[in-house]
């Protein structure tokens, strides 16, 4: 195992830290509340991310306009996110939890998180073992690390401005019920 | 009143703080927040140590960009674990139900089967996410943000297939959890 210098990994704690604080004050970490947003009972995870998103869009790319910091996007394979995107929603379906949210449940003493946490290590573990034979097929069509502003040749503002629109009119209507 | 102490804070004002979150992550950790690569580094790591031969874990290395490790996303990961603790003991926010209602009325009671339920999910999600080379902090946050074209495909296919999949299993006939 290779290990990281002290401060790196203290830096990384600090971060998990206070998302995992945030996680647990936006009750994203509870089964009921992920569940309810399935089933469309309740906006509460809808509203995290979506706000998450915007604000972490406009941030990030004036970081990186201005040399502050470098995209780091995943390659786009259609194939293999299709595939996994299926995977991963039928299993949050059950679990429940997603990834993140599954440690924090972890967290705030939900016995079942643990069983999750231990699944998902399992399932890693099952595709460290599957990963030399599937690869080719993991990396079949990629079409390199692109994002929508750079495949469309625009600029990136017009988008994050309808991130934000769409996000205003969502909070717009949820206000009004 | 003490912030910490509250029971829930407003999700706009979470969502504000995990956007912002994103931009210190950017500037210091030099890399967008996810959680699950550290869970295959974690498996090919305790591969290497446990069980060499039957992990395959030394054809994954020959082939993988990935190192066992633990480094800001390992520390991140199970940060999360810590600051959901030290928030839920602050606020007193410690006694949740071991069976949660939506699934009880469906499955039972039985926490043996709501663990197993977590379990099989957890590993089929992780395994997914892992396939697709992120998860929903990965791709629905840190990808959607920077407006990467994998995770604008990803996050509304993983959305739509989850809920449909919780229809299936709790749409009909489970009462309203409150």
């Amino acid at each position: 195992m290779r290990v990281e210098a002290p401060g790196k990994l203290l830096l990384g704690l600090g971060t998990g830290v206070a998302f995992g604080t945030l996680l647990q004050k936006g009750r994203v970490g509870k089964y009921e509340v992920i569940v309810d947003q399935l089933l469309l009972r309740d906006g509460t995870v809808a509203k995290v991310m979506g706000t998450a998103m915007v604000v972490g869009a406009v941030g990030v790319q004036i970081l990186v306009q201005t040399g502050h910091a470098a995209l780091d996007v995943k390659p786009l394979r259609v194939g293999s996110i299709l595939a996994g995107a299926v995977l991963f929603g039928s299993g949050l379906a059950v679990i429940g939890y997603c990834p993140g949210t599954t440690l924090a449940a972890v967290g705030e003493g939900r016995r079942d998180a643990i069983a999750g946490v231990l699944g998902m290590l399992a399932g890693a573990a099952l595709f460290v073992r599957a990963y030399p034979t599937i690869k080719p097929a993991l990396e079949a069509g990629d079409r390199g690390k692109v994002t929508l502003p750079k495949a469309t040749r625009t600029s990136p503002w017009p988008w994050i401005g309808g991130m934000a629109a769409v996000l205003g009119i969502a909070v717009a209507i949820g206000s009004r019920r | 009143m003490n912030i910490l102490e509250k029971l829930s804070w407003s999700p706009y004002v979470v969502g504000a703080g995990i956007g912002a979150l994103s931009w210190f992550a950017f500037l210091t950790g030099k890399k967008p927040i996810g959680i699950t690569g550290a869970f295959e580094n974690t498996a090919a790591g305790l591969g290497q140590r446990v069980a060499p031969h039957a992990s395959g874990v030394n054809a994954y290395l020959a082939k993988s960009e990935e190192v066992p490790k633990v480094d800001w996303e390992w520390m991140l990961a199970a940060g999360v674990a810590l600051g959901s603790w030290l928030s839920a003991n602050a606020s007193g926010d410690r006694h949740p139900k071991r069976v949660p209602d939506v699934w009880a009325n469906r499955f039972g009671a039985s926490p043996k089967v709501r663990d197993l339920g977590a379990f099989v999910g957890g590993a089929l999600m992780m395994f997914g996410a892992r396939v697709a080379k992120g998860c929903t902090s990965g791709h629905a946050i840190s990808g959607t943000q920077q407006l990467a074209a994998s995770s604008w495909l990803f996050s509304p296919v993983m959305g739509v297939t989850a809920a449909l999949v919780a229809r299936a299993l709790f749409g009909k006939g489970s009462r309203r959890a409150r």
